[in-house]
């Protein structure tokens, strides 16, 4: 468990588009251990979703500067070649989007979408193998009639449902890391309680780490073993929950926290 | 989730034009009721009648005969033409339109060039380089209708290249060619439809326009619009003679311009 699964080290990112350089993530250092869920929270532009991005390899513009190191079990991931990095995604790495509604494609069945990592990434297993496994995938999200819904076309599900889906296309190669980036931002609350309860599920289940990036601290300490605090790209503050919610440290973390709103301590 | 949909005027319009002039093509192709090269010296600027349904032209040919094969040959040169400028266009666009920077740079530059560049113009260099006749008409337009979709379809994977879904297939794995041809281009089907029909239009007007120039067609095979400039001496002798042509050339147009309008939203549906 305590084995590290994803170092970030002094990661900067800048953006170059402007005259004046924009620095979004500013020497942040982290690590996550294999089966553990990180929660990462901070305000809008605070970075994070950035940080997530730069993990899962998706900034890859001539008009951003990276510096630093990510390391998954150990392989740097910032600067390594897209047909290196191609063979972790989405079979490592997994990444849930904030919008349900534009994550899927809207001119594909869902069955198909979710297949599509397995095509990629298990070119050896059969197309029934395949197919269950979609099937089972669909099943452990919890979604009802998995066969009738492979057949769907995304514009047939609701918001919680597609999300679902795509958690199960996230997961469908067993990635060791799921990223989750505000997967619940765009729900309504009771699912988005469903959702939090599901990765909780998944985690313990297939010992999955998970990235859950948020800017809802109640849900937060709902699933998240340890915290990181972010603010206008700097890591504010970081540790166990209990410790960052109960006894928080800096004035911005404490900010923050009395910022949630009261009714969430009946829950 | 059926609905039942109700049909605009404008589109029933253009489905009954449309198909009344396939089926008319369909017809030259298979049968036309004289042989288009066959002089009837009786028959010189014959008037239409039961023999001849659109009367003869100056050398006593049936022009109903001639009309259908003239459909027929545009039909053609406009689908090939279409065809070559949808296949290069749609992969110019695609890769310009996905991976920006330099390559989008240098091919968009060299696409203005072409554009900026009269298609009449382009299609007379050609035919003076490579001579007159049915291919090297299909090879000039083709070529002149390149940058139009380009551009369309350059600007529709500029729009989804950066959607959620495309980021997560990236994620998933998927190559650059994958992502292009299987998860972004059904997509841009629907825009692409319409503009193929317009398109469409477009290669019937300048085939017509560069048969009427005499760099199109070569008589003695037939087209509508080498017709409409050889009619020009006996407009008023014989007005049918320019009349049934340059009415089929417009029919054409309108069928498919009433339908491509319509298109693209019962596409989408």
């Amino acid at each position: 468990m305590e084995q590290g699964l994803l170092k970030v080290e002094d990661l900067n990112i800048e953006f170059h588009d402007h005259e004046v350089p924009e620095r979004v993530v500013n020497h942040l250092t982290m690590e996550l251990r294999q089966g553990e869920i990180l929660g990462i929270v901070g305000e809008s532009g605070s970075g994070k979703s950035m940080t997530a991005m730069a993990i899962a390899g998706l900034l890859r513009r001539h008009d951003m500067k990276m510096e630093g190191k990510i390391l998954f079990e150990g392989k740097e991931l910032l600067h390594s070649d897209r047909s290196a990095l191609r063979q972790i995604q989405g079979n490592q790495i997994g990444i849930v989007f904030q919008e349900p509604m534009t994550s899927l494609n809207p001119v594909k069945r869902i069955g198909w979408q979710v297949e599509e990592s397995l095509r990629i990434h298990r070119q050896e297993m059969p197309k029934e193998e395949r197919y269950q496994r979609v099937i089972k995938a669909l099943e452990d999200v919890e979604l009802e009639h998995p066969k009738r819904i492979y057949k769907k076309y995304p514009h047939e599900l609701s918001g919680g449902m597609r999300q679902r889906v795509m958690i199960a296309s996230a997961m469908i190669c067993e990635p060791k890391l799921l990223i989750a980036d505000e997967p619940t931002t765009a729900l309504d609350v009771t699912i988005q309680l469903q959702i939090v309860k599901l990765l909780q599920r998944l985690n313990q289940e297939k010992k999955m780490a998970v990235l859950f990036i948020s800017h809802d601290l109640s849900l937060v300490k709902r699933l998240c073993s340890r915290v990181i605090v972010m603010h206008n790209g700097d890591m504010v503050e970081s540790g166990l929950t209990e410790d960052i919610f109960y006894n928080p440290k800096e004035e911005y973390t404490k900010k923050l926290i009395s910022a949630i709103p009261k009714l969430e301590k009946l829950v | 989730m059926k609905r039942k949909k109700t049909y605009s005027p404008n589109v029933i319009i253009g489905f009954v034009i449309t198909g009344a002039m396939l089926l008319l093509i369909l017809i030259g192709f298979i049968h036309t009721p004289y042989d288009i090269t066959k002089m009837d010296s009786s028959a010189k600027l014959a008037a239409p009648s039961l023999r001849h349904l659109m009367g003869c032209d100056n050398f006593g040919r049936d022009i109903f005969s001639r009309v259908l094969k003239g459909m027929g040959n545009t039909f053609v040169i406009a689908s090939a033409t279409v065809a070559i400028g949808t296949f290069c266009g749609v992969i110019v666009g695609a890769f310009t339109g996905y991976f920006g920077g330099l390559l989008d740079e240098v091919l968009m530059r060299v696409n203005d060039v072409v554009f900026a560049f009269p298609s009449i113009l382009l299609a007379l260099v050609f035919v003076s380089i490579f001579g007159t006749g049915k291919y090297n008409v299909i090879g000039a337009l083709g070529i002149a209708f390149i940058p139009s979709f380009a551009r369309i379809v350059r600007g529709e994977f500029i729009k989804y290249r950066d959607m959620d879904y495309v980021k997560s297939a990236r994620l998933a794995g998927v190559g650059p060619l994958r992502m292009i041809f299987v998860h972004i281009l059904p997509n841009t089907m629907p825009v692409l439809m319409s503009s193929v029909m317009i398109g469409f239009n477009n290669a019937v007007l300048a085939e017509a326009g560069m048969s009427y120039l005499g760099i199109g067609v070569q008589p003695p095979s037939a087209s509508l619009g080498s017709m409409l400039s050889e009619s020009q001496t006996y407009l008023f002798s014989a007005p049918w003679y320019a009349l049934f042509p340059g009415l089929m050339i417009i029919l054409m147009v309108l069928g498919l311009s009433l339908l491509a309008d319509r298109g693209e939203k019962y596409i989408r549906k």
